[in-house]
């Protein structure tokens, strides 16, 4: 009976659809269409694949082959800045015009070399010290009571909706000769002299894993959050100690959530322009911030070109490792 | 037990004070009078005044409003078809390739995505002539590309987490599929659709890197004005700015979680009185 007196609200609310339905369906062109499509054996579920599809083939996909066509060309004055790889010499006879000087300079310029590996290390280690950080965030979110849950959760989530770069800017103001941190230590006397924190590598980590701890944090939490818990209870009964319990059960059944975790952080890590060029040293080597001056500074297209190839390639494999981690997740989801 | 919520606690009072602290000194220097930001010389907020005077925040601010809200309607649409083809239309031809086109943005790196994107538009503006020059279109399609792949994974995990005994039943009963996806599918995704919307509005309110590989001359975003300022180094009224958005943020994440947390009330509701009038 209440479901019944409920009823005639509900009605009304997809009458509203009903209405607009009718309504396409006697415009003639929304039948002719309708009408055509279905002849050409179109129909609105391949439609609602093919749009999303055809864009991001667009959008994403093609703007890469294009790079790997200009970085195998070479720069030159004038708009487009490169030369064709394909030229038109009197009449009919095609000149190719291939350079692989581009890939040689980074191998050969140490700059390019020196960057990528500092942008791994870089990473690596702001990956790790993210994972130290938010594990036991994740883990104690985790367990908290479900009240608590939610609202821990969207604090967790709040500052990843508010302006990365000026959460990234009130770094400066903190770490700087005379920011928060120096001004705090020589008032309490424990320092004479401002520490030299800004523009250093150690601002760089500051800055990752002030930045990237979100993108840790909630991989992690979600899949401890799921975690059977009768498994810990089980080990207790049996004698384990917390630590022993936590070594043997609770770490191996996260690592879908920890790989994951990582390469949130790693990949993006790797590639990161805003952090070092506002907290690092100017000189940083940073590969993002290479590929930034190449492009702006000295207009090389076909040498930015051949730098994003090389990350790109970089990134295959945690970009893969991510990937199966995921679906590694979702799996587990759905047992 | 008692040993380890005290461990527990401890660890999120920590985590928290990192992540927060940063965001409550900008608020906090932001009314401070002495324009070293950060030598405290009383309480003034001349910086928000400064700030509706200058002309050319404010018009990068609205230049970024326009694209972002544009942008977030696209992503929505782009990002609910994806997310609909990927939960629902079992195994098709591609999908593997699709799947991986929607997550592969979320963690390239922006230098990347923004350089080939800019050639991706030389190379249409000098082959059709469109997109001629760049700026509002430019940065819109490649904001859309970078967020549809957010509202993907939202609207993608948001159908799988509920079965489709709603629209099998109704497919059942002879309606036809555009009717079911408005009727039910539609609103069952609703909240994920709000949620889709505000992040890709957020993200591309905030992006930097990409806007300013595919933007033109004339065309300055609010994260590109900031950008220029803030590598002069710390000025107050940026920090003005930045409780402003902050505000904002934190208000409209508030509300859509209030707005969230009722529409699945009452779909659970829904749902209860449906399995009880059966």
């Amino acid at each position: 009976m209440n479901a019944r007196a409920e009823a005639p609200r509900r009605h009304r609310h997809s009458a509203g659809v009903q209405l607009i339905l009718d309504f396409l369906n006697r415009l003639p062109p929304y039948r002719w269409t309708q009408a055509r499509l279905v002849r050409w054996g179109i129909t609105g579920r391949t439609l609602a694949t093919a749009i999303p599809y055809f864009w991001l083939l667009l959008f994403f996909l093609v703007p890469f082959i294009i790079v790997l066509k200009i970085s195998f060309s070479e720069a030159r004055i004038g708009i487009p800045p490169y030369q064709p790889l394909l030229s038109w010499l009197d009449g009919n006879v095609a000149q190719i015009n291939v350079q692989l000087k581009n890939f040689a300079n980074l191998i050969l310029d140490s700059l390019y070399w020196r960057a990528y590996l500092n942008s791994i290390k870089v990473a690596a280690i702001s990956t790790v010290l993210c994972l130290l950080i938010g594990y036991p965030m994740a883990y104690a979110i985790a367990r908290a009571q479900s009240t608590w849950r939610h609202i821990l959760l969207m604090m967790v989530i709040l500052p990843f909706w508010t302006s990365f770069l000026l959460r990234v800017y009130a770094w400066i103001g903190i770490l700087k000769n005379n920011g928060l941190i120096n001004n705090f230590l020589m008032w309490t006397g424990l320092i004479d002299e401002p520490i030299v924190m800004l523009q250093t590598d150690f601002a760089i980590y500051v800055g990752i894993v002030y930045s990237y701890l979100p993108f840790m944090i909630l991989p992690l939490y979600s899949n401890l959050e799921k975690m059977d818990l009768t498994l810990l209870e089980a080990a207790a009964d049996l004698g384990a100690r917390p630590f022993k319990t936590f070594l043997t059960i609770t770490l191996p059944l996260s690592l879908p959530g920890i790989i994951a975790g990582s390469m949130l952080v790693f990949i993006p890590a790797v590639g990161e322009f805003v952090i070092p060029e506002l907290l690092g040293p100017s000189d940083s080597l940073m590969i993002g911030k290479v590929l930034w001056q190449v492009f702006f500074t000295k207009r090389d297209w076909p040498a930015a070109c051949a730098v994003a190839i090389a990350l790109l390639l970089l990134l295959v494999i945690p970009i893969v490792m991510l990937q199966r981690a995921q679906a590694a997740d979702a799996r587990g989801a759905h047992r | 037990m008692k040993q380890s919520s005290t461990f527990r606690i401890s660890v999120l009072v920590f985590g928290f004070a990192f992540l927060y602290i940063p965001i409550l000194s900008l608020i906090v220097y932001s009314f401070n009078k002495s324009r070293l930001v950060t030598v405290w010389g009383g309480f003034s907020t001349q910086w928000y005044g400064r700030l509706l005077e200058n002309r050319q925040i404010l018009d990068a601010a609205w230049l970024s409003v326009k694209i972002a809200a544009t942008n977030a309607t696209g992503a929505v649409i782009l990002g609910t078809l994806a997310g609909l083809a990927l939960a629902r239309f079992g195994k098709f031809r591609g999908r593997t390739l699709l799947s991986g086109m929607t997550t592969a943005p979320l963690v390239m790196p922006e230098v990347i995505t923004g350089l080939s994107l800019l050639m991706l538009f030389v190379v249409m503006e000098s082959a059709f002539g469109w997109p001629a020059g760049r700026g509002f279109t430019t940065i819109t399609i490649a904001h859309m590309t970078l967020t549809l792949a957010y509202v993907t994974v939202i609207v993608q995990s948001r159908l799988s987490s509920l079965d489709d005994s709603l629209e099998e039943a109704a497919m059942d009963l002879g309606a036809r599929p555009a009717k079911i996806f408005f009727v039910i599918t539609l609103p069952i995704i609703a909240p994920a659709l709000v949620s889709g919307w505000l992040l890709a509005f957020t993200i591309s309110l905030d992006d930097l890197v990409i806007a300013s590989f595919v933007s033109g001359p004339g065309a300055s975003t609010l994260p590109m004005v900031i950008f220029s300022k803030v590598r002069l180094g710390v000025s107050p009224d940026i920090n003005a700015l930045a409780t402003i958005i902050v505000l904002l943020v934190t208000l409209g994440v508030i509300a859509a979680g209030i707005f969230l947390a009722r529409q699945e009330k009452r779909r659970q509701r829904d749902m209860q009185m449906a399995a009880a009038a059966k």
